[in-house]
């Protein structure tokens, strides 16, 4: 606000940039967006590089079971079978992020498909896949996972695509949406008549346009995902020889009473990374939503 | 009238769901490794190549895949689910013990999340820079932000070690006597933690769409004429704008229901609830596929059933979607 | 309420002052600061008297009727000086309560959108039912039987059944009526319109119109009607007030204003209209016509005649100072350096 005196007296032919430029103008105002994104790339980044720094092997025992913080030269302390928990934070940390990341994908790929063939197409394909949509729904989302998981096996893959499969509805409303407002507006009209295919009036006249509100729902389902996995560890769905986030918490829930730092120090790293993203989410909903307005 | 064939046409839709998820419950089972064959014949310990086959014919998985789904169909239509041979009692039955106490818990987190959402958006709404409603913002980050199970645990700890005034395991006290009144008490006291948990994500949407909503109606020109009538604050904001803005709400909450049931599964696990999620637990352990299947089929039931009461809710409220098909 | 005041003009009571709104300035805040979207304001309105408010959109028109009723937008908005003479009671300084009293009861109004001002998830029996529960402490059948009775006076035919109807079911002119209902419920001493026919269809505002002066002759309720359209003016009122950005321009007569504009502005609005007739014109005309546009909220309250970027008749004098309100024989007063020029 302060600043905007300043912005006024400018000539009007330096306002006109690129539209990113002007999207991450409008993020880097929002000052909890700038923070949160901090905090998750610092989280990525420990993710990514942390093992390598600090190579102890998650599932190894290496020290008394129940050492808390900061004993023993344990910065996190050990759970009830002494592994490191600094090391599970981090090695966990990479596979929870890596699953939310794939699994967000895996659901963003099929809601953006159902959604733009049914807001493109309309008619009986809008019929059917929006009856299969609303089948997607009433599917209680973890128990279906759990089934999967329960009858297909706890790999890494099938856990991403039970999540996945079970995430992608919001997507699809969301596309759907945008595709039958966007598809009456005269540009499309335009192209349709100037002889456009069908395949690019959906994928280079009304997804670019559409996209915005599919980012924002985007980040957001990383987030959700990644809760989505860490209950599902929790439940002990997951897979046996790889550490996460949700799976130290629940192999140490019989012990929380004892240490609940064992239980409370991947918590709020689930926490922390799930706010970081809903708040980087809602920063780039309100940085893309004024360009909406405008057009 | 047109209202009673409204009814039966959500009702036969829902209906078709239904029929949708067991053909889909049919496919997963025929798709998971191993059939009922394997199972009885690992709990026998053991059998024969005859001995199988002889079994598969008493359950019909000799028969062509067609059939054998048709099969499938009518006997749930008849409330057959199968057998467990964990459990040693028929799937349904078993699932109908431990259902009521699923639906006490979805329920009335849903309504607790339904109520101090609205009531915490209205009040948010009336003062948009206030302090409540910066504390609806954080409430609302935290809640879709924390792993609900989590929550779960952070209670149980506190309410265990530091204050222990609420029972943090189970839902009835078995040592505890008098009349039916003490009995509901002492579950109440029970589900206090257990809900508190669940609502929490719930409570977080709520009453961040209801801000939202509220504050869109607080703008909207039939409020300006409640003002100009000469209306009380408290009547244009709870007579006047909370209907309106409570579409929204019911909306959402009927698309929550599917996540609330998950929630559930989550938050019996933590609390030791004896509702379907524990059972669900339980069977996948035990890999009990025909209660698993079951409760799948049961909480999809759930999920339906509380989709057609909010479409109905929807009904009652806005007057210009009632007669809409 | 009414004995316990001195009326100013004690021997004639109809044509006793109802309303006298003595330099009102009202400030907006906005994000370029505080801004006087009415900039010191004076009028009267005679008990059962009829004045228009006329100018192009964002001139404060709408603003003043706000003022009246005591429902500036919140927090933005507020009364900086001057006072509402209501009944010789300063509305200006009025505690909330008793403008919650004054409200739908001594002073109504209606608004532009008939098809969004009815709230959607009631009954219109129940929003006319309301506001006589409010006000006159009806029960609930007594204010149905009332609601009826007042649906049948704005013309809505077979009342008693369709009290039960939600606004959507109704057209946009009944949609009017309805609120012409509420905003009669009571009685009131002012009723404001504004723009009360702008959304309609050109046959449904004749019979707005007709309504409004039907009911006043019947009620002996005094009429403010905001409006843009001249023609509306010429049918409904007597006196007539030209506002331009948030300023008095010209105050009169209908007749004198009509035929003998003193300011360019008013002269402009009347020669956009091209035949001005005291029927509603087919056409509708927009008074958009003056070459220009209001200036925006930021330049309200400078020290000038803000008319000045639009007027041909602009002088160094006009860019440097703000015009005085004169007033020339029988009251028609008007804010211009340059009225002797015209005409």
């Amino acid at each position: 606000m302060n600043d905007s005196t300043h912005i006024s007296t400018d000539e009007p032919v330096l306002r006109s940039r690129h539209p990113f430029v002007e999207t991450a103008e409008m993020f880097f105002r929002n000052h909890s967006a700038v923070v949160a994104l901090v905090v998750l790339v610092t989280i990525v980044i420990a993710a990514i590089v942390g093992p390598f720094f600090y190579p102890t092997d998650p599932f190894e025992m290496v020290w008394a079971p129940f050492s808390p913080p900061g004993a023993e030269g344990f910065l996190l302390g050990t759970d009830y079978l002494g592994r490191d928990m600094l090391s599970g934070l981090l090695h966990g940390g990479r596979v929870s992020i890596a699953i939310g990341l794939a699994a967000a994908l895996m659901s963003v790929f099929i809601g953006i498909t159902v959604g733009a063939l049914a807001g493109f197409y309309r008619g009986w394909i809008e019929e059917v896949l929006m009856r299969i949509t609303e089948f997607f729904q009433v599917l209680p989302t973890l128990l279906f996972s759990m089934v999967l998981v329960a009858l297909f096996g706890a790999s890494l893959p099938m856990i991403t695509f039970a999540i996945g499969i079970v995430s992608w509805t919001a997507v699809a409303r969301i596309t759907r949406a945008e595709f039958l407002r966007i598809r009456e507006l005269e540009y499309v009209t335009a192209s349709r008549s100037s002889g456009a295919t069908n395949a690019k009036l959906i994928f280079s006249v009304i997804l670019p346009n559409a996209l915005p509100p599919i980012i924002v729902q985007a980040a957001l389902m990383v987030g959700s995902a990644i809760l989505f996995e860490a209950g599902l560890s929790f439940l002990g769905l997951s897979d046996p020889n790889v550490a996460s986030w949700g799976q130290i918490i629940g192999s140490n829930r019989p012990y929380i009473l004892d240490a609940s730092y064992t239980v409370t120090i991947p918590g709020v790293a689930i926490f922390v990374t799930v706010l970081a993203i809903s708040l980087v989410g809602d920063g780039l909903n309100d940085a893309l939503n004024p360009k909406l307005r405008q057009r | 009238m047109e209202i009673l064939t409204l009814i039966v046409k959500r009702v036969s839709y829902a209906a078709m769901l239904l029929l949708a998820v067991v053909v889909l419950n049919f496919i997963l089972i025929n798709l998971a490794p191993g059939d009922i064959a394997d199972t009885i014949a690992g709990d026998m310990g053991g059998a024969t190549a005859e001995q199988m086959a002889e079994i598969r014919a008493d359950y019909g998985l000799d028969l062509p895949l067609w059939q054998q789904l048709f099969r499938y169909v009518s006997n749930v239509m008849q409330g057959d689910l199968g057998y467990s041979y964990f459990h040693t009692q028929p799937v349904t039955s078993l699932i109908a013990e431990r259902l009521p106490a699923t639906l006490l818990l979805v329920i009335t987190a849903q309504l607790v999340a339904l109520f101090v959402g609205t009531l915490l958006g209205v009040l948010a709404a009336r003062k948009p820079n206030g302090w409540l409603s910066h504390i609806v913002t954080l409430i609302a980050l935290f809640g879709y932000s924390a792993p609900v199970f989590w929550t779960g645990i952070m209670l149980l700890i506190m309410f265990s070690l530091w204050i222990p005034i609420f029972p943090v395991a189970g839902m009835v006290d078995v040592t505890i006597e008098g009349g039916w009144w003490s009995h509901v008490l002492d579950i109440a006291r029970h589900m206090v933690l257990p809900v508190i948990t669940l609502s929490s994500i719930f409570l977080a949407l709520y009453s961040r769409l209801c801000r939202a909503s509220m504050m869109e109606v607080l703008g909207s020109d039939y409020i300006r004429t409640a003002r100009a009538k000469g209306l009380s604050e408290s009547q244009i904001v709870f007579k006047h704008a909370l209907k309106n803005s409570l579409g929204p709400v019911v909306t959402l909450a009927g698309l929550q229901f599917s996540a609330v049931v998950s929630g559930a599964v989550l938050v019996e696990t933590v609390f030791s609830w004896p509702g379907l999620g524990t059972l669900a637990l339980q069977s996948i352990i035990a890999r009990d596929t025909p209660t698993i299947i079951g409760i799948l089929f049961f909480s999809a039931m759930v999920v339906i059933v509380g989709n057609l009461l909010t479409d109905l809710v929807l009904r009652l409220i806005d007057p210009r979607i009632r007669n809409r098909a | 309420m009414q004995d316990t005041i001195h009326h100013i003009a004690p021997d004639n009571s109809a044509d006793a002052i109802l309303l006298s709104v003595r330099n009102l300035t009202v400030e907006l805040t906005t994000r370029d600061g505080v801004v006087p979207v009415i900039d010191n304001m004076s009028f009267d309105l005679k008990t059962g008297g009829n004045i228009s408010f006329v100018g192009e959109s964002g001139c404060g028109k709408s603003m003043t009727a706000l003022a009246l009723m005591g429902l500036l937008p919140q927090p933005a908005g507020r009364i900086a000086s001057g006072q509402i003479l209501f009944n010789n009671e300063d509305l200006a300084q009025a505690s909330d309560a008793r403008l919650r009293e004054i409200r739908g009861n001594d002073i109504s109004m209606i608004f532009q959108e008939p098809m969004t001002s009815l709230n959607p998830v009631y009954t219109i029996g129940e929003q006319i039912a309301e506001v006589l529960r409010r006000h006159r402490n009806l029960d609930r059948a007594e204010a149905t039987a009332k609601a009826i009775e007042l649906l049948d006076a704005v013309h809505i035919p077979s009342p008693a059944s369709r009290i039960n109807d939600y606004p959507h079911q109704l057209s946009g002119g009944q949609r009017q009526r309805v609120m012409i209902a509420i905003a009669l419920a009571c009685e009131p001493k002012i009723l404001i319109a504004d723009e009360p026919t702008t959304a309609l269809d050109v046959t449904v505002q004749a019979q707005i119109f007709d309504l409004l002066t039907e009911l006043q002759e019947k009620t002996g309720t005094a009429i403010v009607l905001i409006t843009h359209d001249m023609g509306a003016v010429a049918r409904m009122s007597q006196d007539i007030i030209v506002m331009y950005a948030g300023r008095k321009a010209e105050q009169g007569t209908v007749a004198q204003v009509i035929r003998q504009p003193a300011h360019p502005y008013t002269h402009g609005l009347i020669a956009a209209v091209p035949h001005l007739l005291p029927t509603i014109t087919e056409e509708r005309p927009e008074l958009l016509e003056i070459p220009g546009i209001v200036p925006p909220l930021s330049q309200f309250g400078q020290n000038r005649c803000l008319f000045a970027s639009r007027c041909n008749y602009a002088t160094e004098q006009c860019r440097q100072q703000r015009p005085e309100e004169i007033s020339r024989e029988n009251q028609h007063i008007t804010a211009c350096w340059h009225t002797d020029s015209l005409s």
